[in-house]
C-alpha cells in the first residue's frame, strides 16, 4: 500500500518536472521572439521553419539524429557530474581532445578490421575526454580548485592543443604537398567508419551507440553502489563522508566519465560523420549539452528525448538561417534563455509552497497537499 | 636587449590588464555580496559589441562606453533576477547569461554590421614632456585614458569596500546573511546592488575591449578575459589590491607570449597562446589555501524561510 503511494508520488513529481521544462522552455522561445525582432526577423516564420521544415525531408530527420548522438553524449556526462556535485563546463574541450586522440589511434592502426579499430577508438576517445575532464576533477578533489573556472580555462587550452596538432604533427599529408595547409587529418581508412543506418544520409549508428550508453549511464547511477554513492556525494557531501564514502574520489570520478563521455562524443563525430577530424568538428557541443542535460531532468532517460528537442533546434537552426536571413548563431543565445529559464523554475520544485501550487494547477487533490504540510520539517 | 624585451612586455601587458582589472574588481563586488556571477564573459561580450556598435553609428566613444555600461547593469540585473529571486543555482545561471550574450553578440553583429568593420574609438593620450621620458615615459605617461581611469578605482573600490557603510553591508552580506538580515540590513537589495555594479564594471571592461583596445568588434573578442576575471578574484583573495596584481601578472604573460611572436622566436604559436590560461590553472591551484578566506555565503541563495 504504502509501496504503491510513493509510486504515485514519484509519478506526480516526474509530471511536474515535464510540466515545468516544458513551460520553461516556452517562456524562452517567448522571449527567444524579441531577440528575433531585434535582430530583423519575422519570429513566427522563423520559429515555425525551425520547428517544422527539419520534418519535411529526409535529410532533416535523419540530421536531427545525427545531431542528437553527440549531444545525447555529453549531456550524459554532464548529467553525471552534475547529479554528483560538480560543475563540467569544459565539455567543449573534451571533446576536442577525445577527437583528437581517437583520431591518432585511427590514422595509426589502419590496417585493423572494424570490430577491433572501431572500439580501440572510442576507448581512446573516451581515455582522452576523462584525462582532460580528470584534470579539473583532481584539481577540485585534491586541491580545492573551483571546476567552473578550471574547466573553462582547459577548453581554451584544448582547442590550442587540438589546433597545433592538426596544423603540425596529425596534418593530412596532402594538405602540406598540396600546399594548402587546411588544419585537418587524413581521411580514416575505412575500417574506422561507423556504419550508415541509412544510405545517401549522414545518418550513422552513432545514435544507437548513445542510446546504449544512456541506458547504461541509467543503470550506473541508480542500480549500483557506485552510482548511488555518486548521487550521495552530490547531494549532501558532509553525510557522504560521514557515512564513511571517500567524497573525493568520487567526484574525481564523476568528472572522469563526465570527460570520458564528452570524449566519445568527438569520436562519434570523427568517425560517423566527418571521417577526419577537422577544426570545426564541435560546434558548440560542449555547452549545448549543458542545455540538454538540464532540459532532461539530469535524468539519462530523460536526456534522449531532450538531445532529440536540441538537435532539431540545431538542424532548425540552420534552415531558419536560411528562410529569414538571421544568424543561426541566435540559437546559442535562446540557448542561454532556456538554461536561464530552467534554473529560475526550479523555485516550483524546491520551495514547497509553489510546488503545491503547481501540483494544484495540474490537477492533483489536496490530500497531497496535506500530506506535505505534514513532512515539513 | 634584454631589458628593451621586458620594457616591451611592460609597455604591452599594461593596455592588456585593464579589462581583466575592470571586471575583477565589479566581480570582488559581487562575490563579496555572496553572489558568484560567472557571466561577466557574456557581459563583456555584449557590452563590447553594444559599445562598439554606439560608436559605430553616431560616433561618439563616451556614448558607446555609456551604452554598454547600461548593458552590463541590465545584464546584471538579469543575473540577479534568476540568482536572488528565483534563487536558481550560480554556476549555471552563470553559464546561460554567457551563452545568451555570446550568442546575441553574434547575431547582432552579424545582422547589423557584418564584417571587420573598425572604429575611430579612443586612442591613447600623449601627456606631454612626461611621455618623452626614457622607459617610463611610454609606461606611465602615454595611455590610454581608461588605463588611468582602472587603476584609480582600485583604491576606490578598496575605500568602498572597506571605509564605507555600503560596503560593511556587502560584506556583512556575503558572510552571515541571516546576521546582516536580523540587523535589518536588506540582503536582497545589496546583493542586486552588487550585481549591478558588478555589470557595470563588466560592461565598461567590454566597452575598453571594442572601443579603445581592438577599435572593432570580432565574434569571441574576449577570448575567456570575463571567465579570467573571476579567476583573479579568487586569486587576488578578494581585495582590489590582489586583483590589480593578478591583473598585472596575467597581462605580462600575454604580452610576453605576443612578444615572442613579434621577435620570431621560433615557438609554436599555440602554446604560446596558452600560457595565460595554463597560468590561471596553476596560480588557482597553488593558491587553493587562500580561498578558505572567501566569503563565507558565496554561492548560495539566500532564503529567509529556510536556514542552509
Amino acid at each position: 500500500m504504502k509501496n504503491n503511494e510513493e509510486k504515485k508520488k514519484q509519478k506526480q513529481e516526474r509530471l511536474l518536472n515535464l510540466f515545468i521544462v516544458v513551460a520553461a522552455l516556452l517562456v524562452a522561445l517567448f522571449i527567444g521572439a524579441l531577440l528575433f525582432i531585434i535582430a530583423k526577423g519575422n519570429p513566427f516564420k522563423a520559429y515555425s521553419v525551425m520547428f517544422t521544415r527539419p520534418f519535411t525531408s529526409l535529410f532533416g530527420i535523419t540530421e536531427i539524429l545525427v545531431r542528437a548522438a553527440p549531444l545525447m553524449l555529453v549531456g550524459l556526462g554532464i548529467a553525471i557530474a552534475f547529479r554528483s556535485g560538480i560543475l563540467n563546463i569544459g565539455g567543449e574541450g573534451q571533446i576536442l581532445i577525445g577527437a583528437i586522440a581517437g583520431a591518432a589511434v585511427a590514422l595509426a592502426f589502419p590496417g585493423l578490421p572494424k570490430i577491433i579499430l572501431l572500439p580501440m577508438i572510442f576507448m581512446a576517445s573516451f581515455l582522452g575526454g576523462a584525462l582532460w575532464g580528470g584534470i579539473a576533477g583532481w584539481m577540485r578533489s585534491y586541491l580545492n580548485v573551483n571546476e567552473i573556472l578550471s574547466t573553462v580555462m582547459l577548453n581554451y587550452i584544448a582547442m590550442q592543443v587540438y589546433m597545433f596538432l592538426l596544423r603540425g604533427p596529425l596534418i593530412d599529408p596532402k594538405e602540406v604537398s598540396y600546399g594548402t595547409g587546411v588544419p585537418q587529418t587524413a581521411v580514416f581508412s575505412k575500417s574506422a567508419w561507423l556504419a550508415k543506418l541509412i544510405p545517401g544520409t549522414r545518418l550513422h549508428s552513432g545514435i544507437i551507440i548513445a542510446i546504449v550508453l544512456a541506458v547504461a549511464v541509467y543503470i550506473l547511477l541508480w542500480k549500483t553502489t557506485i552510482g548511488y554513492r555518486m548521487r550521495a556525494v552530490g547531494i549532501e557531501p558532509k553525510a557522504a563522508r560521514t557515512a564513511g564514502m571517500n567524497v573525493q574520489w568520487y567526484l574525481l570520478l564523476a568528472m572522469l566519465l563526465s570527460g570520458g563521455f564528452a570524449g566519445m562524443a568527438g569520436a562519434v563525430e570523427i568517425t560517423g560523420v566527418h571521417h577526419r577530424a577537422l577544426e570545426s568538428i564541435s560546434a558548440g557541443y560542449g555547452f549545448s549539452g549543458i542545455v540538454v542535460a538540464l532540459f532532461g531532468g539530469l535524468h539519462p532517460l530523460g536526456i534522449i528525448p531532450s538531445s532529440i528537442v536540441f538537435g532539431l533546434l540545431i538542424v532548425g537552426s540552420d534552415m531558419m538561417q536560411r528562410a529569414v536571413n538571421v544568424p543561426a548563431s541566435i540559437i546559442l543565445s535562446i540557448q542561454g534563455l532556456i538554461i536561464l529559464a530552467i534554473v529560475s523554475a526550479q523555485i516550483f520544485l524546491v520551495n514547497p509552497k509553489y510546488k503545491e501550487k503547481m501540483l494544484w494547477i495540474l490537477g492533483f487533490n489536496a490530500r497531497l497537499k496535506n500530506r506535505n504540510k505534514g513532512e515539513r520539517r | 636587449m634584454i631589458v628593451q624585451f621586458l620594457v616591451g612586455i611592460i609597455i604591452g601587458g599594461i593596455p592588456l590588464s585593464v579589462s581583466l582589472l575592470l571586471a575583477g574588481l565589479g566581480e570582488m563586488f559581487t562575490q563579496r555580496s555572496g553572489v558568484f556571477n560567472l557571466g561577466v564573459e557574456g557581459i563583456m561580450m555584449l557590452s563590447a559589441f553594444i559599445g562598439f556598435f554606439t560608436v559605430y553609428t553616431i560616433g561618439s566613444p563616451i556614448l558607446g562606453i555609456i551604452a554598454a555600461m547600461a548593458v552590463g547593469a541590465l545584464m546584471g540585473l538579469l543575473m540577479g533576477l534568476v540568482s536572488i529571486t528565483f534563487k536558481a543555482e550560480q554556476g549555471i545561471t552563470g553559464i546561460g547569461l554567457f551563452m545568451f550574450g555570446w550568442g546575441l553578440s553574434g547575431t547582432l553583429f552579424r545582422v547589423y554590421v557584418g564584417g571587420v568593420t573598425t572604429i575611430k574609438g579612443i586612442d591613447g593620450i600623449n601627456i606631454p614632456v612626461l611621455s618623452k621620458l626614457p622607459v617610463i615615459g611610454p609606461i606611465l605617461f602615454n595611455q590610454n585614458p581608461l588605463v588611468y581611469v582602472a587603476y584609480i578605482l582600485v583604491p576606490v573600490a578598496s575605500w568602498l569596500l572597506f571605509k564605507t557603510s555600503w560596503g560593511l553591508k556587502v560584506r556583512a552580506v556575503g558572510t552571515t546573511p541571516a546576521a546582516a538580515d536580523t540587523v535589518g540590513i536588506n540582503v536582497v537589495k545589496i546583493r542586486y546592488q552588487s550585481l549591478v555594479i558588478g555589470g557595470i564594471m563588466a560592461g565598461l571592461a567590454g566597452a575598453y575591449l571594442s572601443i579603445c583596445q581592438a577599435h572593432l568588434f570580432a565574434d569571441n573578442i574576449t577570448a575567456g578575459r570575463g571567465f579570467i576575471a573571476v579567476a583573479l578574484v579568487y586569486f587576488g583573495r578578494w581585495k582590489p589590491s590582489g586583483i590589480m596584481g593578478g591583473a598585472l601578472l596575467f597581462s605580462m604573460a600575454h604580452s610576453f607570449q605576443r612578444l615572442i611572436q613579434v621577435y620570431g622566436i621560433n615557438f609554436p604559436y599555440e602554446i604560446a597562446v596558452i600560457i595565460p590560461y595554463v597560468l590561471v590553472i596553476v596560480v588557482l591551484a597553488l593558491t587553493w589555501k587562500s580561498q578558505s578566506l572567501g566569503p563565507l555565503a558565496l554561492g548560495k541563495p539566500y532564503d529567509r524561510e529556510f536556514r542552509g
